[in-house]
């Protein structure tokens, strides 16, 4: 039973880590953009889709919970948010930096995720600062008893899969993905052809953010409570990279299954070093996971580019 | 005011170490390390090997002049500058140079980068664990002024052997034969190729320079505030604002980059919360891209 609970939720993790990184992919894989602050889209579509959904605090509680609104909305009103206001934050980073050499967008974007955590966790009044904020309301809770929720929600999230998945690939196979890969490939060649480059970089950015948004959202009322602290450039943004990069850079499936297999080294990683290593180490060994992933991604991206898949071939369907 | 400003020295000296190093690996090869922030703290930690070993020993634990530390720590830069240097030569040679040899794009050395920066945080945690470590326990001695201003007199220290380390550099990039090709690589590296200069011995060059700086920046850092695992992380932010304030390639302008920043995020404190340091450099830094991208002393781009 222990086991199968945690097998669930691994599952449900994992498949939101793999809606994270088709949104990388859109943006790195098929367009060539650098987004090195995906931890700052994941908290915004969290924070909002938990502000939206939740009640505004009253009584003795409101001395404790400070948020600027509650809205008290449906789940998925509060998910749609997410990806909407995520969208609108990646409009305003693209209006900053998409002109800009590419190298530069990516130290840009590092800075916007660390911004916006410091400023949820400064900012007291917008979502209760470093405490954050608990409760998020989780839909179709009352169908199950408790114990089984997360096989509800493995089926929501799934949902969720298929449905950017279809869309990222319906995207890819168009002729607007063609032009993004274009892009990629020789940025002055595209313009020469009439491509207006930053309006498709900017729309595949804003694009990508939606998805990132939407994932930030959906871990949001899984885990049912969010601090800032969740949203470290680690946990939030580079292990992303990582799946992505394993799993083959411009290739959906392959974006899955590099999330699948990264968020197993990392969750299972932790079970068996508690195992092993003597409990006087206990607090130190968590950080193997860090040499393990950082390590993981250096030898990929030396010795295997191709990541597991590779990119496909893209034949488009008219 | 003034105090903060004068803290904002103490920072910025170590930024602008920190940054020499990094304008100059950017300038010869394009690369972003990303990975910088995390080798200053390895360059840190691995002065603490030694001053715990000193102090195991009970060898050079007399306090230096007026300073809160002792001699044990002045010793102790010299083989952690060894170490940080031998690491970061070690990182272009298993990481770097097989990228280059295939001729991937700058970008991909930026990703990988940031791989090995996750790894050395986490050898540094496995090692040291989360704590705070200190090279020197105890009260931390300040001058007062009787305007108010008050500093730690180790931040003197601090700022005359930062100081003395950049004009080493200098000179080092300003009057040797193998520092004038260096400057070359990083200003214009066709024309440096085309006079004959070899790109992965000066590369050798550029990392050693770089492991030293940050070796220094790492322990200087560590006398003012304390050693942890998170050190060199903060300073990713900062570093890369100097250098893209200072143009790509420029040492002067990282130089006067890495004193702005330091002291723009001091003085930021003035109005707004302390954590918000990394913001300040960040908004600087997009500001200098959006109006002067190429840098207040960059190259022209082409």
């Amino acid at each position: 039973m222990g086991i199968l609970n945690f097998l669930i939720s691994f599952a449900v993790m994992a498949t939101i880590y793999s809606i994270f990184a088709i949104g990388l992919n859109v943006q790195w894989g098929y367009t060539g953009l650098l987004n090195f602050g995906i931890a700052g889209f994941f908290a915004v579509g969290a924070y909002t889709s938990a502000l939206f959904t939740l009640k505004m605090p009253t009584g003795a509680i409101a001395g404790y919970i400070k948020q600027a609104f509650g809205l008290n909305m449906p789940f998925l009103i509060g998910v749609l948010a997410g990806g909407i206001v995520s969208a609108i934050i990646g409009l305003i980073v693209g209006a900053l930096t998409l002109r800009l050499k590419e190298g530069y967008l990516a130290i840009a974007t590092i800075g916007i995720a660390e911004t916006i955590r410091l400023f949820f966790n400064n900012e007291a009044w917008l979502a209760n600062g470093p405490q954050g904020l608990v409760g998020l309301p989780q839909p179709l809770h009352n169908i199950v008893p408790p114990s089984f929720y997360n096989y509800i929600y493995l089926l929501i999230v799934a949902v969720f899969l298929v449905i950017i998945y279809i869309a990222a690939e319906k995207g890819i196979r168009s002729p607007w993905g063609r032009v993004l890969r274009a892009i990629r490939e020789d940025e002055v060649m595209a313009a020469a052809d009439g491509k207006n480059v930053v309006a498709f970089k900017m729309q595949s950015l804003v694009f990508g953010a939606f998805i990132m948004g939407i994932g930030g959202a959906l871990y949001a009322h899984f885990s049912a409570a969010i601090q800032p602290g969740v949203f470290e450039p680690l946990f939030g943004t580079f292990i992303i990279w990582t799946m992505l990069t394993l799993g083959g850079t411009g290739n959906n499936k392959g974006a899955i299954i590099g999330a699948w297999i990264v968020w197993a080294v990392w969750s299972w990683s932790t079970l068996l070093i508690n195992k092993v290593v003597p409990p006087s180490f206990a607090t130190r060994a968590p950080f193997i996971r860090y040499v393990l992933i950082g390590l993981l991604l250096v030898v990929i991206i030396v010795r295997y580019p191709k990541g597991i898949l590779g990119e496909e071939k893209q034949v488009s369907k008219f | 005011m003034i105090e903060l400003t004068i803290y904002g020295i103490v920072l910025g000296s170590i930024i602008a170490l920190g940054s020499m190093g990094l304008t100059l690996i950017w300038g010869i090869t394009d690369l972003f390390n990303c990975a910088h922030g995390d080798q200053m703290t390895v360059g840190a930690y691995s002065a603490f090997i030694f001053t715990s070993l000193f102090a195991h020993l009970n060898i050079l634990q007399t306090k230096v002049g007026p300073f809160s530390f002792n001699w044990g720590i002045v010793v102790a830069f010299i083989p952690a500058i060894l170490i940080s240097i031998m690491l970061a030569v070690a990182i272009d040679r298993w990481v770097y140079q097989p990228l280059r040899r295939a001729g991937v794009h700058s970008i991909t050395g930026f990703i990988a980068s940031i791989g090995v920066a996750w790894a050395l945080r986490g050898v540094v945690y496995i090692i040291w664990g989360a704590d705070f470590h200190f090279y020197n326990q105890g009260l931390r001695p300040t001058i007062v002024f009787q305007s108010g201003i008050k500093f730690r007199v180790d931040e003197i220290f601090i700022v005359i052997v930062s100081w003395l380390s950049v004009l080493f550099v200098y000179l080092f990039l300003n009057r040797t034969r193998t520092g004038k090709a260096l400057r070359a690589l990083a200003d214009n590296q066709s024309l440096a190729l085309v006079s004959g200069i070899n790109v992965e011995r000066m590369l050798i060059w550029a990392w050693s320079v770089a492991g030293l700086l940050i070796a220094v920046a790492g322990i200087l850092y560590g006398i003012e505030t304390q050693l942890r695992p998170e050190m060199g992380w903060i300073f990713l932010l900062p570093l890369f604002a100097a250098v893209i304030l200072g143009g790509q390639g420029s040492i002067t302008g990282a130089l006067i980059g890495g004193l702005v920043m330091g002291i723009a995020q001091q003085v930021s404190t003035a109005w707004l919360a302390p954590s918000y340091k990394p913001a300040v450099a960040f908004i600087i830094m997009i500001l200098v891209l959006i109006f002067r991208p190429q840098g207040i002393l960059g190259r022209r781009s082409r």
